[in-house]
Formats: structure tokens, C-alpha cells, sequence
């Protein structure tokens, strides 16, 4: 049985398959395991961004710092690699611990100083963006062999696609975040903040560690995010991926997770990325249209998302009042 | 020999926030296997003295003993590891998660490291087993009925904690059916052995379950009686300190100079589809309407159409013999309405707001934004109603929200009292306050009515009813199915109403 809860969700999955359907049935070519791998590789970094997305807005929060510390990480590798020459692994693994703390710093913001999430990152994104142009304003190339090798890795699918490193860390990052989210504590402890926070705490959720804990897991998303969209450019450049979180927002609520947290599944946000890609790769095959079009559909979108869930809500209530008109 | 049975033993406990004091030197003790009652009026200290227990206050001073050990919970968590478990009113589970994840948040069973969900439901449905429920645990909680989540409450409560259970005034919202079914959990609860703490402002569920009885007062102790042979007047002057006065209306007498006038109130054929059943209301100047009904009968849905907050779909209203459209709460203020919702703390109260600009804030609406109420007059306003109604602590710039809920009521009042409406509507008006504060609101009731004013008082508590009203309504089903006038406004007349509408009407 389908949960009310998912009905969104299950939308989303419809309206996918049936866009994917209508898009091959105008450019037959369409369907290959060639765009749908360069769909996931365009796509990987916004994917493991929203992932992390997915969990902030479940917890009833926002992270507007994503775009900002995705830029910021790469500047960040591109000049320890491509400047200062330091070997990638130990660029990747510092600029992990950097947005990690990032990340963590703002939920302890939000938790002990009760700063609406909204303002902290906010004050995170100008904060991420201003270090990432401290570093360098100029776009730096960077290559090394370790990431040329992480470059060149791939899996032929048959077909001709390939499943490159990237995808496969964005495929990695969802199927680790929808178990995380599903199947543990945490997880549990994320949609019981997003339902209520002050039950929540009542019911003994350690609010103040899973605060810190959603938005460090944000800041490790972003930072990888970030390497990834080092890895796909060849380049770190602290004018990039401006907006980046609210294309991450649009994926998570296309996909179905309810705006005010709590309901809502890591699942869903793959769809809504997919979604976004499709229309990304429909506008390159038909070459007529302009690519703003893929804003405007992703903004019809939205919209239609947002009152799919006020129906849901405003269903299931009825439901239950009339239910309680029964019992009475 | 009380040792041996003393379950929970606390001494002395003192509690102040900001430096006024709200606990000082309260002794509670709880044996096994008793439903223990904690009684006084509204900001006696029940909730503070709860919180201490269950670890979300911490106590400055006293000593807390748990079956002999000395214990100090400093979070819920750590109150729940010790065995002590809580069941809040308002704020209790998720509505979002499903039967099976509210009961075992934070303590999911595991395999692997990972949530195990099949484990889960089935523990869910062998743990509900035990308090005779049968349902879907794989449901939102948010599907079941208020009884039924406060079972569901209960339940995680006892399996988390087992030894102590608190109850946070459990029956607010439950119709009488509901209280049984939840008590009668309690019962075999307290069969167990577990010691059972429960604050309620019903008298009646306090006979009707508890074994011994704590009141508080002005966050000091009055003392703890078994129930057994405690004389209600005596409990109720415990409570109160001073005894109760009782409120009787001369019906008759009121009658006769209700009916000499003709109605400038009227509400004809008035109903909206799906809410309330049309219905004819007339209003005249210094009565009193009672409002009765079982919960979900339509009651406050009346009172929503007359003051606008729903559009009717049918019929007219008239004032003063011209046809008026109240299509919306700015339009029913302009006409001199007022009205006090059953909500207090999400419909009635700016929580932020201090007591003087709460009572200001109808009258600024009545006024309109381009002339704004001064701050002399907000203070003139403020200062008079607190001499008036009462209201403690007479500070007009302390936030509202700190005030206990009797005090909050009579801010409300104030800002409609500012005014001075013709037509007052009170839904519930003495819910969730103390006898003392109900006693002063009733009272309050009868000098405005006295004063010209018309009341449209909605309650539950039909005593209150026939104490006040000169005319009650009685609603079954959203309908308005019976009136009541003058000698017939009884308990037992509203009852029988509303048990069987239709002998009512015929007679």
C-alpha cells in the first residue's frame, strides 16, 4: 500500500517515466544508455548536493550555503593541486574536513543560538563565496594524474554510455543517504524534527546533535559536491555554481519532500534531479529552444508540486475529520 | 511501612525562574501501584513540579529519591533511562511518522546497524496488544483519533520508562466515552504496580481514578489526602483556599426583561453546507445565550458564522433592522462584535505581545491603521482592565505569554471589553483555568450582561450553562435541535436535548 505520505513521490516517478516516454517518442535517440549516462555525469554534483538538501529540508530546514561551498571547494582544490601542488588525495580530504566543520558550525548557529536556518546559511553563503573569491577571482585549470586517472574511469555500458566516476559517487552518495535516511536513528531523528521539534525533544531525540549532524552531513555533501564539479570542469572558479542550492531545493520538492519537513524520501530527490536533467537534455535535442526553458518548465513544475502537497494535506485531513465525525 | 512502598520521593524542591519564585519547598511522594492526582489552580506549580520530575527543568534546591536512590534527571532522556515516562496534553508524538516509528523513536530495534522495520511493526503491534488496540501500526499516527494517540502515548511511555508514569492534564480534549477508554488503561496500569501522577481540572476524573491527591498553591504545597473519604468542598477548598461561592441566575426574573424588548440581533435561516445546519438566532440587549453540545455538534462552527470567520451560504443577518453581511471578522468588529475562541493559545493571544498591547489590539482593528491607539491610551486601557479583571501579575509589560492561562482569558476579555462590543461571543471561556479564575469569569459574565451586553457563551460544562444563561441552544449533529428558555434550562433539560433531539423538538 501506498502511504499518502509518498504519494508525492510516486507522482514525481509518473510524471518522470511519462516525460521520458513523450521526449523518446519525438527523438527516438533519446533513448540510449549515451544520454542517459551524460544525464547522471551533467548532473552528479547537483545530485550529491541535494542529497544533503534532502536531509536539511526533511528536519523542517533550509542550506542556502551549498552553491557558495561548492565553488569554494573547488577554487579551493583547484589551488592546492594546481598551485601549490599538493597531492589530491590530501586536497580532497581537507576540504572535506573544512565544509564538514562548515556545515556543523552552522547547525550549532541554528541549534544554541536559535538563528532561523534561513539566516544562518544565508550569512554561510556570502561567508563560503567570500573565501572562495579570497582565494582566487580567476578561473584555475588544474591537472594532475591521480585526478586525470579519477577522470578517465568509466563503465561502458552496452550501448556506447559511459558510467563515469562521478556518476557512480552521485549513485553511491543516494543509495548511502536514502539508507541513512530509511534505516537508522538518525534518519528516524530527522523526519521526527521536521514533524515537530518540540515532541520531538519531548520523545528524546538528541535535537541538538542531529541539528549539528544534519548540517555537517549538508557541509560533507557540498564539499563533495564540489569536488565533483571539480572533476567534471578540469577547474576551480569562485564565480560557479552560483544557485546551485536552489536548483537542489527544486529537485528535493520536485521530488516529492514536503517544504516544511517531515515527509519527504532521498529517493524522491533522484527523480527530481533525473526530471531536471531530462528537460536539460530535451531542450539539446530539439536545438531550437533557448535554455531558459528549463527554468520556466522546472518553475511550472514547482508549482505544480507545491499544490500536489497542499491537496495531499488538505485531503488526508478531510479524511480524518470526517473519520472523527464517524467515531462521534 | 511507607518506605517499602514509596516509589518516588521528592523533599523540599524549590524551583524560581528569573527570581520569582514557583516552587518552594513542595514534598511529593508516589507509591506503587497509585494513581496519584495533582491538583491547583492555574500557575500553582503543577507544571513546574512535572517538570522537575521528568528532567526538563532542573530543581535549585530539594532532594529527589527513586525506590531509595538519590536521583537528579537532567534531561527526558535520562528521566526516561530511570524509569520515569510522560504523557503531554498538547505536544506529544509525531503526527508525521507512522504508529510503529512513534513508538520506538530513538530506540528502534537494530540488525546490522541498520533500522530493522519488520522487527519493529511487529514488537508495535504486540506492545498495543497489551492496551487492547488492534490497528494499523504501519499508519500515520496522524490517522487515528485523539484517544487513541494518547493510548499510543501512553504505551510508549510505559515501555520506555516502566516505573513512574506522568500525565499532563491526559483527558483536555477527550469526550466522555474516550476518558473511560484511556482510564481504564490506567487502571491496569496501576494493577501492575507502576505509580501513575496525573494532573487534571476535572474533579470528577480525579474520584473517578486517583487514590490520593496533591495540591499545590501558589507553587506551595497544601497537602496530600487520600481520596477516600475526602469531601469534594473540602478538596475544592484546598485548592482554592477560600470556599466557593456559588453562582445562581434568577431565571425568571431576567426573563421578563428580556422579553419586553424585540430582538436588534437577528440571524435568520443562517448555516453554511458541511458546517452548521441553517438555523434562526435572535439576540437581545442584556442576555445571555448559551451554546451546548457534544464536542464536534456544531458549536463552535456557530460561532465562526456569526462573527464571520466562515461565509453562511444561506440566510441574513439583521442589526438594528438593516440587512448586514458579516462576511469576515473585520465586518462583525465594525457591527460590535467581539469573540473570545476556544483556542486561546494559537487563536486568542499575541504570545510575544505584552499584556497591554494584547488588550489593545481589537480596539486598534475597530479604530482602523491610520489612527494608531497612543501609548498613554494603551496604558490607561491596560492599567483599568488589570484593576478590573483581576489580572495577575498587574504588570501591563510583561508578555503575555507568561501569564498563567486564567489571566490570559481575562487579557482577551480586556481587549474586547476596550470595545465595548454589543454583542460578545465566548467559546469555552473558562477551559483549561482554575475554579477560582472560573468563578471570577462567570461572575464577569452576569455584570456585563447586567451592563446591556449581549453574550453568546459556547461551553462544555453544562453547570456553567445554567448558571449563566437565560437561554440555552442545543446543538446534535450540526443542528441547532432544541431551546431552552427561563425554568427550563436545566442540566438534566440539555441532556436529554441533546441525547434525543428529536422528543425535545416535538414537546
Amino acid at each position: 500500500m501506498i502511504h499518502t505520505r509518498n504519494l508525492p513521490f510516486v507522482a514525481a516517478l509518473a510524471i518522470f517515466l511519462l516525460a521520458y516516454l513523450a521526449c523518446v517518442l519525438q527523438f527516438p535517440n533519446m533513448l540510449s544508455t549515451r544520454v542517459l549516462g551524460n544525464l547522471l555525469t551533467d548532473n552528479a554534483f547537483l545530485g550529491i548536493a541535494a542529497v544533503g538538501m534532502t536531509f536539511v529540508i526533511l528536519s523542517g530546514g533550509i542550506d542556502l550555503s551549498i552553491g557558495s561551498v561548492i565553488a569554494f571547494t573547488s577554487v579551493f582544490v583547484a589551488s592546492m593541486v594546481g598551485s601549490l601542488g599538493v597531492n589530491p588525495i590530501v586536497a580532497f580530504a581537507a576540504v572535506l574536513a573544512i565544509s564538514t566543520t562548515f556545515g556543523a558550525s552552522m547547525g550549532l548557529m541554528i541549534r544554541f543560538l536559535s538563528i532561523p536556518p534561513f539566516v544562518a546559511t544565508l550569512a554561510g553563503m556570502f561567508l563560503a563565496r567570500g573565501a572562495a573569491y579570497l582565494i582566487s577571482t580567476q578561473s584555475v585549470p588544474i591537472s594532475h594524474p591521480v585526478i586525470d586517472a579519477i577522470q578517465g574511469f568509466y563503465f561502458r555500458f552496452p550501448g556506447g554510455g559511459r558510467l563515469t566516476a562521478m556518476a557512480m559517487l552521485m549513485l553511491v552518495v543516494f543509495v548511502v543517504g536514502a539508507f541513512v535516511a530509511g534505516r537508522t536513528r538518525f534518519g528516524a531523528n530527522v523526519y521526527a524534527l521536521g514533524g515537530n521539534p518540540q515532541s520531538a525533544e519531548l520523545m528524546g531525540v538528541p535535537v541538538g546533535r542531529t541539528t549539528i549532524g544534519i548540517y555537517a552531513l549538508s557541509g560533507f555533501l557540498s564539499g563533495l559536491a564540489g569536488i565533483a564539479y571539480t572533476l567534471y570542469t578540469s577547474s576551480g572558479y569562485s564565480l560557479a555554481t552560483v544557485g546551485v542550492e536552489l536548483d537542489a531545493i527544486a529537485a528535493v520538492v520536485i521530488g516529492g519532500t514536503l517544504l516544511t519537513g517531515g515527509a519527504g524520501l532521498v529517493a524522491g530527490t533522484f527523480v527530481g534531479i533525473l526530471i531536471q536533467g531530462l528537460i536539460q537534455t530535451y531542450i539539446v535535442f530539439d536545438g531550437s529552444l533557448s535554455s531558459w526553458w528549463t527554468k520556466i518548465v522546472i518553475g511550472i513544475l514547482l508549482f505544480t508540486f507545491i499544490v500536489l502537497q497542499r491537496a495531499i494535506v488538505w485531503y488526508s485531513d478531510r479524511r480524518l475529520a470526517e473519520g472523527r465525525l464517524k467515531e462521534a | 511501612m511507607n518506605t517499602t512502598h514509596t516509589l518516588l520521593d521528592a523533599r523540599g524542591i524549590n524551583k524560581s525562574f528569573l527570581g520569582i519564585a514557583a516552587l518552594e519547598n513542595v514534598d511529593f511522594s508516589l507509591r506503587h501501584g497509585e494513581v496519584h492526582a495533582l491538583l491547583g489552580e492555574n500557575g500553582a506549580g503543577k507544571s513546574t513540579l512535572i517538570k522537575i520530575l521528568t528532567g526538563v527543568y532542573n530543581r535549585d534546591g530539594g532532594t529527589m529519591m527513586l525506590e531509595g536512590t538519590e536521583v537528579a534527571p537532567a534531561t527526558v532522556a535520562e528521566a526516561q533511562d530511570l524509569g520515569i515516562g510522560t504523557v503531554y496534553q498538547e505536544v506529544n508524538l509525531l503526527e508525521n511518522l507512522t504508529v510503529a516509528e512513534n513508538l520506538f523513536l530513538g530506540r528502534q530495534p537494530r540488525r546490522f546497524g541498520l533500522v530493522d522495520k519488520r522487527e519493529m511493526r511487529r514488537r508495535a503491534r504486540a506492545l498495543l496488544q497489551d492496551y487492547g488496540l488492534d490497528i494499523d501500526v504501519d499508519a500515520l499516527l496522524s490517522s487515528y483519533s485523539v484517544a487513541i494517540r494518547q493510548i499510543i502515548a501512553i504505551a510508549r511511555a510505559v515501555d520506555l520508562s516502566g516505573k513512574v508514569l506522568v500525565l499532563d492534564e491526559p483527558t483536555a480534549s477527550l469526550d466522555s466515552h474516550e476518558v473511560e477508554m484511556v482510564f481504564s488503561v490506567l487502571r491496569k496500569l496501576r494493577d501492575r504496580g507502576l505509580g501513575i501522577i496525573i494532573i487534571t481540572h476535572f474533579l470528577n476524573q480525579v474520584y473517578d481514578i486517583a487514590d490520593r491527591v496533591t495540591v499545590l498553591r501558589n507553587g506551595r504545597m497544601v497537602g496530600t489526602r487520600e481520596i477516600a473519604g475526602l469531601p469534594r468542598m473540602e478538596l475544592i477548598s484546598m485548592m482554592l483556599g477560600r470556599d466557593l461561592q456559588h453562582i445562581t441566575r434568577d431565571h425568571h426574573a431576567l426573563e421578563e426583561t428580556v422579553a419586553a424588548t424585540s430582538a436588534p440581533i437577528r440571524f435568520a435561516g443562517y448555516g453554511k453546507r458541511g458546517s452548521i445546519a441553517p438555523f434562526d438566532l435572535d439576540i437581545h440587549p442584556g442576555e445571555v445565550v448559551g451554546i451546548a453540545g457534544l464536542l464536534g455538534s456544531g458549536r463552535t462552527e456557530t460561532a465562526f458564522l456569526l462573527f464571520g470567520i466562515d461565509r453562511p451560504d444561506s440566510g441574513t443577518a439583521h442589526i438594528d433592522g438593516e440587512a448586514v453581511k458579516i462576511t469576515s471578522p473585520e465586518a462583525a468588529i465594525a457591527h460590535g462584535f467581539g469573540f473570545c475562541p476556544e483556542e486561546r493559545k494559537s487563536d486568542g493571544i499575541i504570545s510575544e505581545f505584552s499584556v497591554s498591547e494584547n488588550i489593545a489590539l481589537a480596539l486598534q482593528a475597530r479604530q482602523g491603521w491610520a489612527r494608531p491607539v497612543s501609548a498613554r491610551q494603551k496604558a490607561e486601557l491596560a492599567d483599568e482592565f488589570i484593576r478590573s479583571l483581576d489580572i495577575r501579575p498587574p504588570d501591563p509589560d510583561r508578555p503575555i505569554k507568561f501569564l498563567s492561562g486564567g489571566n490570559q482569558q481575562k487579557a482577551i476579555l480586556a481587549r474586547w471589553l476596550a470595545t465595548g462590543p454589543r454583542l460578545l461571543i465566548l467559546d469555552e471561556p473558562t477551559r483549561g483555568i482554575d475554579i477560582g479564575a472560573h468563578t471570577e469569569i462567570l461572575r464577569m459574565i452576569e455584570r456585563l450582561c447586567a451592563d446591556g451586553m449581549s453574550l453568546v457563551v459556547i461551553s462544555s460544562e453544562l453547570e456553567e450553562l445554567t448558571a449563566v444563561a437565560h437561554r440555552v441552544i442545543v446543538l446534535a449533529d450540526r443542528r441547532h435541535v432544541a431551546e431552552l428558555t427561563g425554568g427550563a434550562v436545566t442540566a438534566d433539560n440539555i441532556m436529554a436535548a441533546i441525547a434525543d433531539p428529536a422528543r425535545t423538538e416535538a414537546a
